[in-house]
């Protein structure tokens, strides 16, 4: 799988359409390090994606990838299905804020609940940036969008969401944070099941304000690494995930930015391991695989004479 | 009183949850094994345990196996509708019902002919379990119809062995049950004779007893379906669990692996979408629904049909709009596939109208999915999905799966070296369907990013005009061309003027509607649509006649509107005939309706 004859042009993609300076681009660049910095062959991977500013990444990496750019909400479900039909291949999904936590919200909770083996990055701007700038689920409660209006909701988590939903991969960083970013994304690529990452990931154009919680400033000055955090928890390996709860929980309350691998179970048993999957990809299984004998069809029809 | 043979209806009244579909069915396999073609309707309520439920079983040496709601015999099981029950007997039939229950109705009729029956009472002597008792009244009611109708005790005994072989205990207390039944009639009604009799026969040498869901399991078995999800749903459940359990039973391999994937999801949205991501990675895959799940579906439809995915939807129509009657049957989603997602789409549909094209279509379905690369909607029904049918054996089919145009690295490297380049979404031949790589396909030339936005012929986003126009036009051209794989209308045409189009379930009373016609002196013949769009010969049919029933089971008459806007130059011979009450149609009405318009027009030709 590893291919160490790869330039890192091997890795690039078309140019971006997003605004100039947006966190998203940025994490493109952490995606092409990472599997460049893996060896990745681009031929191993399908990117995904579902719609939206988010959702258009995946035509800007890896342009030797097969990739799906699918339904607003829906990359979920496609990559499930696509990653049962071929598990040998590594499936990366780029989602927004509003596609996994807003419209998806329910099959991003069942793919992690499934633990379907992938890299799931939430590329999250608590904005809907495509319509302009409306707030998304992931909004902070009492943030402030640029005409001044409100927040009143609760914000989703992602990162206590996906826990709870028993995700065994849970990891937050920021979009400008690129050495987190490109380790983080190393480890998930190896990770055996879904690996959720919750990359804050600035909108330029509709969310980097005074009063919102998702700006470049507000990135900078609340992140908290949490390296800085468990210094006085020697032992802290992220396998402990009433920790993991906590951490995240007293981050919220400080109005903090929790970043780093915030939890990972390292004996987590995927979809297709459990579901005793075969590991031939299903296109190519052919007839004398899939159909049974004409003998056997004599037999059913006896049982319904 | 006069005889007649092989020729009756039964109508049974039970409550649901109480056990009595096995006894049903014990019933009716035992009729089946006299060689009798015998056909089965469970009028059943949206509900787990406690509420009526009427089985009606008909037997009819002709073939004639539809619904018959005018029964020869009724057994009132059922004390919730006993007074209804009664009051709906037909007058000379056969009224069965529990001897206790003459406390709570009058035997009052004196054009029908009682059985008093003390039902429970046997039950309570088959077990010395109190808890069984509801259950073993239907094992009861199975001895002594069965023997009232002189059927060989011998054959119904072995065939109820057949359906309590898992539970030793619970075989016993039915045997008992079935023999105290059949010993009551034997000692206490031996002098009975009815006005039905069966004289065994061989008309069933060829044919098999199968519901449509489970033939339709069976028929994305045999055709290499790899990948389904779903969301329970009522009628198509029974589907997808029968699919799964025929997979745990032929698609594991040597080495314990599983060669399927069966996904339970969240909702319908998921189901899809999974479909649509095993399609696009390559596998063969289905879902299955009815209504409500296929209003969820419809905006993945669009998208399977623009980027070109292959994937069946099962549909298993109930009635209603809504959540409607989940356990009524009706043909109501023509239009909702037909016209399937926003924008501008089109699918192929197909109707199978009786279990065994259910087994022959699902595999077909499969086989134009990928040879076509587009969504396939099959409709089927819940009369066709859930009740028992007799119907032909399946053929076993040993053709190579039809996997459509897919290049590999190998193909695109020859088509690099003639210095030509993979382009996803173009293709100059007949059919328009343009050749796909596979995700995963190691070559340079081989990636491109599948979506559902404006894309040109290489798949790249685009918003131009000409780009845009240039791949709807070729899809639009391949809906057209999907005529030619999808399967002909069965037609009679014997030359009369008048003619009856149908389709789906209404299949099982065409003949008899015939006949029973032809008894009237109206002499018609027939067409069954079995897809859409319309095949050519439909047309064909309609310029040969003077006078067109199309049957609808659905209140907007949705097949007779699409043949107006397809036909428009015909619409004078167009007449709807159209039932919806959610059970199905007996072929008496349909003969009577049809009668009575044709009796209209020769009156105003009188005139």
């Amino acid at each position: 799988m590893s291919n160490s004859s790869l330039t890192r042009a091997d890795y690039t993609g078309g140019k971006s359409t997003l605004c100039t300076g947006c966190g998203h681009d940025q994490i493109t660049q952490n995606i092409i390090s990472a599997f460049f910095e893996l060896g990745i062959d681009p031929y191993d991977v399908i990117k995904t994606s579902g719609i939206g500013c988010s959702s258009k990444l995946p035509g800007y990496f890896m342009s030797k990838s097969q990739g799906i750019n699918s339904m607003h909400g829906r990359m979920a479900p496609i990559a499930t299905g696509a990653h049962v039909a071929n598990t040998n291949l590594i499936y990366i999904g780029i989602s927004g804020d509003g596609d996994s936590a807003s419209i998806g919200l329910g099959g991003f909770a069942h793919l992690i609940r499934r633990n379907v083996k992938m890299i799931y990055i939430v590329a999250n701007n608590g904005v809907y940036g495509l319509t302009k700038g409306q707030f998304s689920p992931t909004a902070d409660k009492k943030s402030i969008l640029k005409s001044g209006r409100r927040n009143f909701y609760e914000g989703i988590d992602i990162c206590s969401f996906a826990l709870e939903m028993g995700c065994d991969f849970v990891a937050r960083t920021g979009s400008s944070n690129t050495k987190l970013t490109v380790n983080i994304l190393k480890q998930a690529i190896q990770h055996a099941g879904t690996a959720i990452i919750d990359i804050v990931s600035p909108c330029i154009t509709f969310n980097n304000h005074e009063g919102s919680t998702k700006s470049y400033d507000y990135l900078k000055e609340q992140s908290l690494p949490l390296v800085e955090v468990i210094h006085s928890l020697p032992a802290y390996d992220a396998k402990d995930k009433r920790l993991a709860v906590r951490l995240l929980a007293e981050a919220k309350e400080k109005e903090k930015i929790l970043t780093g691998l915030i939890y990972r179970n390292e004996n987590t048993e995927p979809f297709h391991q459990y579901t005793n999957l075969t590991a031939t990809p299903l296109r190519e299984l052919n007839e004398q695989q899939l159909r049974p004998s004409i003998t056997d069809l004599q037999k059913l029809i006896q049982s319904f004479t | 009183m006069s005889v007649s043979v092989n020729n009756f209806s039964i109508k049974i009244a039970t409550v649901n949850g109480s056990g009595s579909q096995t006894s049903n069915q014990i019933l009716l396999k035992s009729l089946f094994r006299t060689g009798i073609p015998v056909g089965a309707k469970n009028i059943f309520p949206s509900n787990i345990q406690g509420m009526p439920t009427w089985y009606y079983l008909r037997a009819s040496e002709a073939g004639y196996t539809g619904l018959q709601l005018k029964a020869d015999i009724t057994v009132a099981l059922n004390d919730q509708t006993l007074i209804d029950d009664h009051q709906n007997a037909q007058a000379g039939s056969v009224f069965i019902f529990d001897s206790k229950s003459k406390n709570t109705f009058a035997a009052s009729r004196d054009d029908l002919f009682y059985i008093s029956v003390p039902f429970y009472e046997l039950a309570g002597q088959a077990s010395e379990q109190v808890k069984y008792k509801k259950y073993l009244v239907n094992s009861v009611y199975v001895g002594v119809v069965s023997e009232l109708l002189r059927l060989p005790s011998n054959l119904v005994e072995e065939t109820l062995t057949e359906f309590f072989l898992k539970n030793e205990n619970v075989l016993r207390q039915n045997r008992n049950a079935f023999s105290l039944g059949v010993k009551f009639v034997r000692e206490k009604l031996s002098d009975i004779q009815l006005p039905i009799k069966i004289v065994p026969t061989q008309k069933n040498s060829n044919q098999m007893l199968i519901d449509g869901n489970t033939a339709a399991a069976l028929g994305m078995l045999y055709g290499g379906a790899t990948f389904a999800s779903w969301y329970p749903i009522t009628p198509s459940t029974s589907l997808m669990e029968s699919f799964e359990k025929f997979c745990q039973k032929y698609r594991v391999s040597d080495d314990g692996k599983n060669n399927f994937s069966v996904i339970q999801a969240e909702d319908e949205l998921s189901s899809i979408c999974m479909t649509l991501g095993a399609g696009w990675n390559g596998a063969r895959s289905f879902t299955a629904t009815s209504g409500p799940g296929l209003s969820l579906m419809h905006e993945a439809a669009g998208y399977a049909y623009y980027a070109e995915i292959p994937c069946v939807i099962w549909n298993v129509q109930r009635a209603g709009p809504s959540t409607g009657m989940p356990t009524r049957s009706a043909q109501g989603d023509i239009s909702a596939a037909y016209y399937s997602s926003h924008g501008d789409t089109h699918f192929p549909l197909l109707l199978p109208g009786h279990p065994e094209e259910c087994f022959e279509f699902a595999q077909l379905a499969l086989d134009i999915a990928e040879g076509l690369q587009t969504l396939v909607y099959v409709l089927s029904d819940l009369d066709i999905g859930m009740n028992i049918w007799r119907t032909n054996q399946f053929r076993f089919s040993d053709q190579r799966f039809n996997r459509g145009k897919v290049l590999t690295s190998e193909n695109l490297e020859q088509m690099a070296l003639q210095g030509q380049r993979y382009q996803r979404y173009f293709s100059a031949e007949s059919d328009g369907v343009a050749a796909r790589a596979l995700p995963g396909t190691r070559h340079p030339d081989a990636a491109y990013l599948t979506r559902g936005s404006g894309h040109n012929i290489k798949g790249v986003y685009t918003e131009k005009e000409n780009e845009y126009i240039e791949v709807v036009d070729r899809l639009e051209k391949k809906w057209q061309q999907s005529v030619l794989v999808l399967p002909e209308p069965v037609i009679q045409d014997q030359g009369f003027d008048v003619g009856i189009v149908c389709y789906g379930s209404a299949a099982e009373i065409l003949l008899e509607t015939i006949q029973l016609l032809a008894e009237k002196n109206i002499h018609c013949d027939y067409l069954r649509i079995r897809s859409l769009p319309f095949h050519s010969k439909v047309k064909e049919y309609i310029q040969r006649k003077k006078m067109v029933y199309v049957l609808d089971l659905n209140q907007s008459s949705q097949v007779f509107d699409l043949l107006k806007v397809h036909y428009p130059e015909y619409w004078q011979r167009f007449n709807s005939v159209k039932h919806y009450s959610g059970i199905p149609m007996q072929a008496i009405e349909l003969a009577n309706r049809i009668a009575e318009s044709e009796n209209k027009n020769k009156g105003a030709d009188n005139e």
